[in-house]
C-alpha cells in the first residue's frame, strides 16, 4: 500500500477551519463568562481561560498525531481499543473520585479526566466496524442485538456512575442505524415514546390511558375487518399503556428528587426560581438581555458576575446570547450547522463502509450534544449536564471531540487511498 | 447495497435544519420579542444606591452651631439575596429581639424581594463598626451612610423643630422624595426643607451574584452627585436663648426676643421644652410619644402657637388709638375711683394717684382711664355714626399691628391670635344689640382677645420703633453670611402718627422707673416696659410683661408670658429684665435675682 507523503493530503481545510473556529470562538467566550479584573490576560494560566488554551494546544497537537496515524490503524484496532475504554470505565468506578454525585472521574495531579468521554469514539469505532461486516444486515434480529450490546454496555456503566447525561449520548447513535437501513418506525417509535413519557408526567396516568384507548377504538373502527391489524392494534395499546405506568412507577419511585426536580422545571410543574429552576431562569435571562447585537465582549453583567451557574461549562451558550446577541448565537447555531451537514456529505463520499459508518457517529454524538446543549440552555430541554462541542470549558470534552473528529477526517483523507 | 439508503441523508439533514430553525425561533423570541429578561437582567444586576446630600447646617446670629451631622448607618436589606446565617449573632450585634427581627423581615420581604428597603435605622458608629467587620456573613444586607441631626447646645428645640421619615401621604405629594427619606416636620427644618436638605445624588452600581460590588453601571455616566444643603445663618442669639431657657426651668410658657430695627428674632422660648437630641435616631419614637403625651405638651411652640389674652399690656395700643383718632391729648386728664363705674357695671382698678394722663395712665396701669378711652373710641359719634363702624375702625388699627393675622415669618404653623369680629358679638348679644360697654373688657387686654407671644413681641418692637415693624423672622442668610434675604426688609407701618409714641414711650419708661415693674429696672439701662395680668378663668392668672431697651435706640423688644404665675411685676417683668441685662450687657450683674427665678417652680400649682 502506498503511505502518504504529507499527512495534509487530501485534508479537508473546510471542517478543519470551522473546528478551529468553534473552538477559538468558545475560548473567548470563556474568557468572557469567567473574566476576572485581577487576571486581565487571557493568558493567564492560573484562570480557565489560560487552561483552556492548554487544552487547545494540546488538542491541536492531538490531532497532529491522528492525522499521523495509518489510515487502517483505526478500523484494525477498533475492537480492541473499545475494549480497553470499557476496561477504563470500570476501573473508574473504582478508583476515580466524585464530582458532583458522579463517580466518573480519574484525578491526576491538577487534572481530571472523564473517561466516559473517550468511550464515545471507541464505541464509534467498533460499531462501525461491527456493522461494515459485509455480511451484516441491520434488518436482522441479531444485528439489531450486536449493536444495541456495544452501544448499551457503556450507558450500563455510565449510568452505574450516575452520570445520566453522559449515558443519554449514546443513545444518538441510533441514527446512524437509522442510516443503515434501521426502519423508520424505530424512530418514529423513540419519538412516540418519549412524547408519552412527557406526557406521563404532565397527565394524569388513567386519563392518559383512556385518551390512548379512545384512539385506539377511533383506529378500530377503521380496520374493524382486517383481524392481523385489529392484533397489532391491540398490541400497540398494551405496550403504550404498560410503558406510562411504567414511567409513572419510575419518575415516582426511582428517580432521584434533583432528576425529578430537573424535569419539573422543564415542564413547569415547579417554579421556584431560587431553587432547581434558577439555572434555566438565569439562563434565560442572560441570553434574553442580550437582545439583537448582544451587549458586547465582556459586557455581558449576567454571565460575568456569576449569575448563571456552570457558565464556562455546560451554560457557555449564556455567554454568547447574552454578549453576542441574537446575530452572535444565530451565526453559532449555523456554523453548527454547517459543519454536521459537511459531515455527513464527508461521511456519504466515503467509499468504505467503515468510514462511513465513522462519519455518522460523529455527526450523531456531535449533533446530540448541540441538540440538548444549547435546547437545555433555551428552555426547552430538561438541565441536562453535557457540554457543547469545541465550546465548552473542559480538557476531557475538547480532548474526545477532537480525537473524534480528527479521527473521522483522517478516515476522509485516507479515502483516496482505497480503492 | 451500502448506498441503498443513502436517501436517507436528506431526512438527517433537514432535521439539522429544523433543530437549527427552531433554536433561532427560540432566540428570537427569548432576545427580541420578550422583554422580561432585560428586566430580570438589570435587576439582577444593577444596584441603585441614593447618595444622600449633607443637610444644611444651621448657625446661630453670632456664627455658633446650633444643628450640625453626625454620621450613622441604615442596615439595608434585600431578601432575595438573604442567605442562612446566624440570627442570634445578628441579633446580638443589633441589639434587637428575635422577634423584631422576624417582624422586620417579613415588612422587608412584604415591601419587595428584589429591592433594597431599610431594616434598621441610624445604626450608631458604635454599632456599625462591629457589625461591619461581621458583614460577609449576613450576604443581602449592606450599610447605608445617612446623616443625623445633632445638637452641640441642647437649646431652641421648638424653633429648630425636627426631621422625620417621610409618610406615604408627604411621598405622594412630592415625588422627590422615596420612602425612607427625610423631611423637616417642624420648625426651620420644616420650612427651610428646600434649602437644608440639598440634592440626592444616585449612583448605578453593578454586583455580581454574591452581591459584591463590581464597579460602576456604564462607567458611571448616569451617576449623579449628590449635592450638600445649604447652611443657614439664623437670627438666634444662642446665650440669650440658652439663658432665656434656663430661667423657664420648671415654668410655662413663651417668650420671644425681637431685634427692632431688623424684625429678627434673638429669642424664642417655649416653655416647658426639651433636648432637640431626643428626637434623633433610634431613640427618637420612644421619646416622642413621651413628649407627645406630656400633659404640659412641650412639643406645643407656646411662643409661636400659644394665644393668650394680652391683659394691661394692651393699654398701650388703645392710648395710642385715643391719641390717633383725636378723642384724648397727651394731657388728657381722666379720674379714676377705684374702678370705672357705668350703670350697674364696674371695671375695678388699684388704688393710685388720680387722675391720670397718658403717661401716668400706663405707669399706674389705670383701669378707669383705659375704659372711658375706648368707649370714647367707639361711640366716637362726630366720626362714625354706629357702634359697629366705630368697632370696625378700632379692629382696623389692630390689624396694622399685626394682631388677628397671621405674621408672615419664616416659621411654620405661627397663629394668628384672634382679635373679635362685629359678626362675633351679633352672634353673642343678638344684631347691634351691643355698644361700648358691651364689649368694655377688650379696652384693658381682657375678653375674647388672644394674642401670640410673636404677635406682642412685635407689638413691642412696633413700640420701640415709634411705629412701624419688620415681619419678625429667624433665618437671615442663607448659604453664606452675606448672603441676606431680601423678604424681610419691607417696614410695615401701622395706622398711628409716629409722634403719639412718645408719651405711650415715657409712660412705659415710668412704669420700670417708677410703676408697677420697678424690678424691672438695670442699671445704666433706659428700660421701657409694660406689665399684664392675665386673667385666667382655669386658674390662676398669667403673669406678662413686655419691654425695649435702651429706650432711645432699642436694640431688644421683648415680651413674657407666663402661665399660672400670678401679677405681671412678679415673674415676668423680672425675667424679661434679665434677658435684657443678658442680651445688651452679655453678662447679668444681679444674681440673686436670677437664682431666685431659676429656682422658682411655678409647675405644680394649677
Amino acid at each position: 500500500m502506498r503511505n502518504t507523503k504529507n499527512i495534509f493530503e487530501n485534508f479537508d481545510f473546510v471542517t478543519f477551519g470551522l473546528y478551529l473556529f468553534l473552538v477559538l470562538f468558545g475560548w473567548l467566550n470563556i474568557y468572557a463568562a469567567v473574566y476576572n479584573e485581577e487576571h486581565k490576560s487571557i493568558f493567564d494560566l492560573t484562570q480557565s481561560y489560560g487552561k483552556q488554551m492548554l487544552w487547545i494546544a494540546s488538542s491541536l497537537f492531538l490531532a497532529v498525531v491522528v492525522l499521523a496515524f495509518d489510515g487502517k490503524f483505526f478500523s484494525t484496532f477498533a475492537y480492541v481499543i473499545y475494549i480497553l475504554a470499557i476496561i477504563i470505565l470500570i476501573a473508574v468506578m473504582f478508583v476515580g473520585v466524585e464530582i458532583n454525585a458522579s463517580r466518573s472521574w480519574f484525578q491526576i495531579g491538577e487534572f481530571r479526566i472523564q473517561p466516559a468521554e473517550f468511550a464515545k469514539f471507541a464505541t464509534a469505532l467498533t460499531l462501525s466496524k461491527y456493522m461494515s461486516n459485509l455480511n451484516i444486515r441491520i434488518q436482522e434480529l441479531k444485528t439489531k442485538f450486536v449493536a444495541g450490546f456495544i452501544i448499551l454496555l457503556p450507558v450500563l456503566i455510565i449510568l452505574l456512575q450516575n452520570d445520566t447525561g453522559s449515558a443519554l449520548v449514546y443513545f444518538s447513535l441510533i441514527f446512524v442505524l437509522y442510516r443503515e437501513g434501521l426502519s423508520g418506525n424505530w424512530l418514529i417509535i423513540g419519538l412516540m415514546l418519549v412524547t408519552l413519557f412527557v406526557l406521563t408526567l404532565i397527565i394524569n396516568q388513567f386519563i392518559l390511558i383512556g385518551a390512548i384507548a379512545v384512539i385506539c377504538l377511533i383506529f378500530f373502527y377503521f380496520i374493524r375487518k382486517r383481524r392481523k391489524e385489529i392484533t397489532q392494534l391491540i398490541m400497540v395499546f398494551i405496550i403504550a399503556a404498560s410503558f406510562i405506568l411504567v414511567v409513572d412507577y419510575i419518575y415516582n419511585k426511582v428517580l432521584q428528587p434533583h432528576q425529578k426536580e430537573r424535569i419539573d422545571v422543564l415542564l413547569g410543574n415547579e417554579v421556584d426560581l431560587k431553587g432547581a429552576g434558577y439555572n434555566l431562569n438565569q439562563s434565560k435571562i442572560a441570553i434574553g438581555s442580550g437582545g439583537f447585537f448582544g451587549k458586547g465582549f465582556l459586557q455581558g453583567t449576567q454571565t460575568k458576575f456569576n449569575f448563571v451557574p456552570e457558565q464556562s461549562t455546560d451554560f457557555i451558550f449564556c455567554t454568547i446570547g447574552e454578549e453576542w446577541g441574537f446575530l452572535g448565537s444565530t451565526v453559532v447555531i449555523c456554523i453548527f450547522i454547517f459543519l454536521l451537514i459537511r459531515l455527513v456529505n464527508m461521511a456519504e463520499r466515503q467509499r468504505s463502509a467503515f468510514s462511513r459508518l465513522y462519519g455518522y457517529c460523529v455527526v450523531s454524538i456531535i449533533f446530540f450534544h448541540f441538540l440538548v446543549n444549547i435546547g437545555m440552555t433555551l428552555g426547552l430541554l430538561p438541565v441536562i449536564g453535557i457540554p457543547l462541542p469545541f465550546f465548552s470549558y473542559g480538557g476531557s470534552s475538547l480532548w474526545s471531540f477532537t480525537l473524534l473528529l480528527f479521527i473521522f477526517i483522517k478516515l476522509d483523507a485516507y479515502r483516496m487511498q482505497l480503492l | 447495497m451500502q448506498n441503498t439508503f443513502n436517501e436517507r441523508r436528506f431526512v438527517i439533514k433537514i432535521m439539522f435544519l429544523v433543530v437549527g430553525a427552531i433554536f433561532i425561533l427560540r432566540l428570537f423570541f427569548i432576545q427580541i420579542i420578550e422583554t422580561k429578561y432585560k428586566f430580570s437582567a438589570d435587576n439582577n444586576v444593577l444596584r441603585y444606591t441614593t447618595e444622600y446630600p449633607l443637610r444644611g447646617l444651621i448657625y446661630d446670629r453670632n456664627g455658633e452651631l446650633l444643628v450640625i451631622n453626625e454620621a450613622s448607618y441604615d442596615l439595608m436589606i434585600i431578601p432575595r439575596q438573604v442567605k442562612a446565617f446566624d440570627t442570634l449573632e445578628f441579633c446580638t450585634l443589633l441589639d434587637i429581639e428575635r422577634e423584631a427581627f422576624d417582624k422586620k423581615f417579613d415588612a422587608a420581604k412584604r415591601y419587595s424581594t428584589y429591592k433594597a428597603s431599610v431594616f434598621e435605622k441610624q445604626i450608631s458608629k458604635e454599632t456599625y463598626a462591629v457589625f461591619q467587620e461581621k458583614m460577609f456573613h449576613f450576604p443581602g444586607f449592606y450599610v447605608q451612610p445617612r446623616t443625623l441631626r445633632k445638637y452641640p447646645r441642647p437649646i431652641a428645640a421648638q424653633c429648630l423643630g425636627y426631621i422625620s421619615e417621610v409618610t406615604q401621604a408627604m411621598i405622594d405629594e412630592d415625588s422627590y422624595y422615596k420612602s425612607g427619606d427625610y423631611i423637616g416636620v417642624s420648625g426651620i427644618e420644616k420650612s427651610y426643607e428646600d434649602i437644608l436638605r440639598g440634592k440626592k445624588g444616585l449612583k448605578i452600581k453593578l454586583v455580581d451574584v454574591h452581591n459584591r460590588e463590581k464597579g460602576s453601571y456604564k462607567d458611571g455616566i448616569f451617576d449623579t452627585v449628590p449635592v450638600p444643603g445649604k447652611n443657614l445663618y439664623t437670627t438666634i442669639d444662642a446665650e440669650l436663648q440658652a439663658y432665656g431657657e434656663l430661667l423657664m426651668t420648671n415654668k410655662k410658657g413663651g417668650i420671644v426676643a425681637i431685634e427692632p430695627e431688623t424684625g429678627e428674632i434673638l429669642a424664642l422660648i417655649s416653655a416647658p421644652n426639651y433636648d432637640p437630641n431626643l428626637l434623633v435616631g433610634r431613640v427618637r419614637s420612644r421619646n416622642f410619644s413621651a413628649l407627645y403625651l406630656d400633659e404640659n405638651i412641650p412639643l406645643f411652640n407656646r411662643a409661636l402657637m400659644g394665644q393668650y389674652p394680652p391683659g394691661s399690656t394692651f393699654k398701650m395700643i388703645n392710648a395710642l388709638i385715643g391719641l390717633n383718632e383725636g378723642v384724648i391729648t397727651p394731657q388728657s386728664r381722666i379720674g379714676c375711683s377705684l374702678g370705672y363705674h357705668v350703670g350697674g357695671l364696674t371695671v375695678r382698678c388699684h388704688p393710685h394717684p388720680s387722675p391720670c394722663d397718658v403717661v401716668s395712665s400706663i405707669q399706674y396701669s389705670c383701669n378707669a382711664f383705659y375704659c372711658s378711652v375706648f368707649r370714647s373710641i367707639i361711640d366716637n359719634k362726630k366720626k362714625y355714626r354706629t357702634v359697629r363702624a366705630g368697632f370696625n375702625m378700632w379692629r382696623s388699627y389692630l390689624e396694622s399691628f399685626g394682631l388677628g393675622l397671621r405674621l408672615e415669618t419664616d416659621l411654620p404653623n405661627v397663629g394668628r391670635g384672634n382679635i373679635p369680629t362685629d359678626a362675633y358679638y351679633d352672634r353673642l348679644h343678638g344684631r347691634n344689640r351691643w355698644n361700648s360697654v358691651s364689649i368694655i373688657s377688650l379696652s384693658i387686654g381682657q375678653g375674647e382677645l388672644g394674642i401670640t407671644p410673636l404677635q406682642m413681641a412685635n407689638v413691642t418692637s412696633i413700640m420701640a420703633n415709634r411705629g412701624y415693624y419688620i415681619v419678625p423672622h429667624i433665618v437671615k442668610a442663607v448659604g453664606h453670611p452675606s448672603n441676606q434675604l431680601k423678604k424681610f426688609t419691607v417696614r410695615n407701618n401701622t395706622k398711628i402718627d409716629s409722634r403719639h409714641f412718645t408719651y405711650v414711650i415715657e409712660g412705659m419708661h415710668q412704669v420700670v422707673e417708677a410703676g408697677t415693674a420697678r424690678n424691672a429696672k438695670i442699671d445704666s439701662i433706659a428700660v421701657c416696659g409694660k406689665t399684664g395680668t392675665v386673667q385666667n378663668p382655669h386658674g390662676k392668672n398669667h403673669s406678662t410683661f413686655l419691654a425695649f431697651a435702651p429706650m432711645n435706640s432699642p436694640k431688644i423688644a421683648i415680651t413674657v408670658f407666663v402661665e399660672n404665675a400670678g401679677y405681671g411685676s412678679t415673674y415676668a417683668a423680672p425675667i424679661a429684665s434679665l434677658m435684657i441685662e443678658k442680651y445688651l450687657k452679655r453678662e447679668v450683674q444681679r444674681k440673686e435675682l436670677e437664682t431666685q427665678i431659676i429656682n422658682t417652680n411655678l409647675m405644680q400649682s394649677r
